[in-house]
């Protein structure tokens, strides 16, 4: 049996670019390699996309493989987990990781299962235990109440990791790696799912993942109505909405406004919670905000253990107010 | 039409943080006394998909669930709201199995149950938010596995899901057989009428351990944690605004905000 080896990472891309997690999960590979003496390697998969080598190299690769065909333009999982799957077998990395992304949540499982393994999905931290050189994987376990690490004895060893959880290199201009191609092999008759179509829900001006000011709202605001009336302040503050899970099951938000451990995992400077509680699984998300304000009226509510300004009222009478009086004092 | 779902039975996630403590002796997490046992949220995500295709257009839903000191009463809440069957595999052995052993076990119980159209799984559990379970099954069986439905329907032979993805959603198809893990915006599970509930107390369920399923337990894996420990916190002490109304306190809240300069 070959030998597995070295440290490999998914390079996700998005729309022709990296996207922050595929530094961030470089800048992990490359620790780990380092722990253990070893290479780091990454796999960019597309169509056009190998531009995009020099870029994984300079963020910590020593050799970037790369998989570009017309069919893969767009992540789909059958033709994704082929390909992945075949990388694997050719390189047989010891260690796998991926970003937990809406690809790496469903990349990961399905491939690992594929190569008779299993992944730790949604880790915040990843490392080599001294003794055994297993891969130590850290995640939040019960919603984010507590957080465990767990190591796994079959090869390779996968993971995903949170998004911002990790940080990327610096990056470096004068290193050098090798660029490798790979060809995508796709036997058409493993592609059983097929896209019917992508629509991309506008979430109207800043991106939540990058917005430096969030106005998130929970159960109580109660209505798509009400959601307008954080849009209209988002947008005063040049900020985005964000929401927690029942707002956009009930569809008052776009699900993809969603913030915590199933949704987006956001660190605005500013995250204004209003009329949400304050579970654990969402503060999962927005845990890492420099600073929260929170607007509840339950004085009790988790939000307040988190917050550093709050406003025990109801939002609808609080929300007009705090928003005419900042009106007044921003400057334009 | 067939379809199957397969559930976890976890602690109530919603049991209020602060109550929750972590014992890293006995890498445990305890939970508040009198915290119940429910059935895992997104899985009762999956069996409300079920049975709106059952409502459209006729189906026979199974549910399976592992695991060891299965509350009976709790699981038989999926008859209530309308599952025809329901299948327990209990076994001492069955406690912390990993994602691995636990996506072959209900494999194996899937396939006694002979042929089916749809396999339906929560798209996590919301204790160890694994994640794995359902694709995990849809690779032992071959059959296309789609993640993260927040619309499930059936129809010749096809079935058609959407799903949500960071910046929207999508829409794909795959051929039945076929298994789809369910999120959260498709729906809660209805409620059962009491009426329900009652009856579904009497009506006969399944239990079958490792034996009687063929499988060997002592070679079933359980997830190895090497520690457990509270989750970094954020420490913060809250300072509250107030005002003689809600909207003066909204006003001074704004003041504050400019003053401290976090706007």
């Amino acid at each position: 049996m070959a030998e597995y080896k070295g440290i490999m990472t998914y390079c996700e891309i998005t729309e022709g670019k990296l996207p922050s997690i595929s530094t961030e999960v470089l800048g992990c590979g490359r620790r780990l390699a380092d722990d253990l003496g070893q290479e780091l390697c990454t796999v960019l998969v597309g169509s056009e996309v190998g531009s995009l080598a020099q870029e994984a190299i300079t963020s910590g690769a020593d050799k970037v493989y790369v998989v570009d065909d017309p069919q893969l333009k767009e992540y789909q999982t059958d033709s994704y987990v082929s390909v992945m799957e075949k990388v694997v077998r050719q390189v047989m990395p010891k260690i796998l990781i991926l970003g937990q992304t809406s690809v790496g949540r469903d990349l990961a499982p399905m491939l690992a299962f594929r190569l008779d393994t299993t992944a730790t999905l949604d880790c915040v931290g990843l490392a080599i235990d001294p003794d055994t050189k297993l891969l130590q994987r850290i995640k939040p376990v019960y919603g984010g109440n507590a957080q465990a690490t767990f190591t796994c004895d079959s090869y390779p060893q996968i993971a995903t990791v949170r998004d911002k959880a990790m940080s990327p290199l610096e990056s470096n201009a004068s290193k050098r790696g090798e660029v490798i191609t790979i060809d995508a092999g796709l036997d058409p008759s493993a592609i059983r799912t097929r896209l019917l179509k992508r629509v991309k829900e506008d979430e109207g001006g800043v991106r939540l993942e990058d917005a430096p000011i969030i106005v998130s709202g929970g159960r109580g605001i109660g209505s798509a109505e009400g959601f307008n009336q954080l849009q209209e302040l988002a947008a005063m503050l040049k900020g985005a909405v964000g929401a927690t899970r029942p707002p956009c099951d009930n569809r008052w938000a776009a699900p993809n406004q969603q913030v915590g451990i199933t949704g987006k995992i956001v660190s605005p400077d500013l995250y204004i919670a209003i009329a949400l509680s304050g579970s654990i699984q969402h503060l999962s998300g927005c845990g890492q905000s420099k600073s929260i304000i929170a607007i509840n009226k339950d004085p009790e509510a988790n939000i307040f253990n988190q917050a550093n300004f709050g406003v025990v009222g109801d939002w609808k009478k609080v929300l007009p107010a705090f928003r005419d009086k900042l009106k007044e004092l921003l400057p334009e | 039409m067939k379809i199957i779902v397969c559930m976890k039975q976890v602690p109530d996630p919603a049991a209020p943080p602060s109550g929750i403590k972590v014992d890293t002796e006995a890498k445990r997490v305890i939970l508040p006394q009198g915290t119940p046992p429910v059935i895992n949220p997104y899985d009762e995500n999956a069996l409300e998909a079920a049975l709106m295709i059952k409502d459209a257009q006729g189906a026979k839903v199974t549910v399976i669930s592992a695991g060891r000191n299965l509350a009976k009463t709790v699981l038989r809440k999926s008859l209530a709201a309308g599952a025809d069957d329901l299948i327990l595999l209990e076994d001492d052995a069955f406690e912390k199995l990993d994602s691995y052993a636990t996506a072959h076990l209900l494999a194996t119980a899937i396939r006694e149950t002979g042929e089916y159209d749809l396999i339906l799984c929560g798209r996590q559990a919301a204790d160890t938010d694994g994640g794995q379970v359902g694709s995990g099954i849809a690779e032992i069986f071959k059959i296309p596995g789609i993640t993260a439905a927040c619309k499930v329907e059936l129809s010749n032979g096809k079935v058609r899901v959407e799903r949500v993805v960071s910046d929207g959603f999508e829409e794909i198809e795959a051929p039945t057989p076929a298994l789809v893990t369910v999120s959260s915006e498709i729906g809660e599970l209805r409620y059962p009428v009491l009426k329900a509930v009652m009856a579904a107390q009497k009506m006969p369920i399944t239990v079958r351990n490792g034996q009687e399923l063929g499988v060997d337990v002592s070679g079933l894996k359980s997830l190895n944690m090497v520690r457990l420990s509270a989750p970094p916190g954020r420490k913060t002490e809250c300072q509250f605004i107030e005002g003689e109304t809600p909207e003066e306190a909204g006003t001074n809240l704004a003041l504050k905000v400019r003053e401290a300069k976090l706007l």
